[in-house]
């Protein structure tokens, strides 16, 4: 009798053996594909320009960035430069750039680019004093972030 | 009593710690691919190198945007979707000679499809773009220019590029990312040299 009683009755549970390796799959893509936010931005986030001409900034960790945006107060009028994660003053670029340098490898140095975020608001003066002290101490690779598309007409 | 044979490690808390995981990745990620116009700043002289180079006017495109976001081309109002088009043609003119390279005498265009203006451009090594700016003008606005100036570059470039290895300069840089050559690099450097991009900005306007 007791082989009868053996005999489950209802609809067996669905095998969720797998499920675990369908997650880990999708885990792995995310983790492969990820890049960590590493800095905490203090100003408005910039709404970056779009282009049609852009070039894939290669070498991500040759690349140092310059952010530039609109305060989060809004009562502070004026663009703000940020790098880290401290907003400084554009005199202050050239020891940023200097002491992201003095980071790499003394042979890396010349492939190491200079990423300028900007909002597409900002002015270009602050843009042209930014490039201006670029020049002063050679780092001349630099690197207008923009978001890639064809209507150049939401620019401005 | 039945002793159980055999019996599964319960798996069932594995998929939540994946998913634990997986949500913690999907929160922090950020898909972006960071790309943007390059641009190699030129090199600061020393004061006391500092020469006068004079450039004929005809060889100058002068590009003038002012706070308003509007753009002045050779003193005409022209709108954003024209810079490509009258840089293509100030670039390709090729109305004279152009400056000599490595030691040889300079040669006129043969490359060329431009009017061969004698108002416009000798070639292409000798045409400068000028882009005068205004302190107060958009970001926005200048990226605009830049990417039209190196869109009327690459434009042209490719067309050379299709004329000479029916390859376009785009289909060679991809080439040469995917297999890199010296005969590819070649090719690159070529174009390039052909077309050089000369792009002045003179202080902005205050």
């Amino acid at each position: 009798m007791s082989k009868f009683k053996k005999k489950k009755k209802g609809i067996p549970a669905v095998n969720t053996a797998s499920l675990p390796d369908i997650v880990f799959m999708l885990l792995f893509f995310f983790m492969v594909s990820t890049t960590m936010r590493e800095t905490d931005l203090l100003i408005k986030k910039p709404n970056l320009p779009m282009a049609s001409e852009v070039k894939k900034l290669e070498m991500k960790s040759l690349v140092s960035t310059i952010y530039v945006g609109k305060s989060k107060d809004e009562r502070i009028a004026g663009d703000k430069i940020q790098v880290n994660d401290k907003i400084i003053d554009v005199k202050d670029v050239p020891s940023f750039i200097l002491s992201e340098q003095a980071l790499r490898k003394e042979e890396e140095v010349k492939y190491m680019t200079t990423s300028i975020k900007a909002d597409k608001e900002a002015n270009v003066g602050t843009i042209l004093d930014i490039k201006e002290q670029l020049r002063d101490i050679n780092a001349l690779k630099v690197s207008f972030s923009t978001t890639k598309g064809n209507d150049l007409k939401k620019n401005f | 009593m039945a002793r159980r044979e055999n019996s599964e490690i319960n798996a069932g808390s594995m998929a939540d710690i994946a998913f634990l995981l997986l949500i913690f990745f999907l929160v922090t990620t950020t898909m972006d691919v960071d790309s943007g116009i390059a641009r190699k700043l030129p090199e600061k002289t020393p004061e006391d190198q500092k020469v006068d180079v004079i450039v004929k006017e005809k060889n100058i495109f002068d590009i003038v945007v002012n706070r308003n976001n509007q753009i002045l081309i050779e003193n005409e109002n022209v709108e954003i979707t024209d810079i490509k088009r009258l840089a293509v043609a100030f670039i390709d003119n090729g109305g004279g000679i152009g400056n000599s390279v490595d030691g040889a005498p300079g040669e006129p265009c043969d490359y060329c499809q431009g009017a061969r203006s004698p108002l416009s451009s000798d070639h292409p090594n000798k045409a400068v773009i000028s882009l005068q700016s205004d302190r107060g003008t958009t970001y926005g606005m200048y990226i605009s220019i830049q990417n039209e100036i190196e869109g009327a570059y690459i434009e042209l470039r490719n067309r050379l590029g299709l004329e000479k290895y029916r390859r376009s300069y785009d289909d060679l840089l991809k080439d040469f990312k995917d297999s890199p050559s010296e005969s590819l690099s070649e090719k690159i450097d070529f174009l390039k040299a052909s077309y050089p991009q000369i792009i002045s900005e003179p202080e902005p306007l205050k």
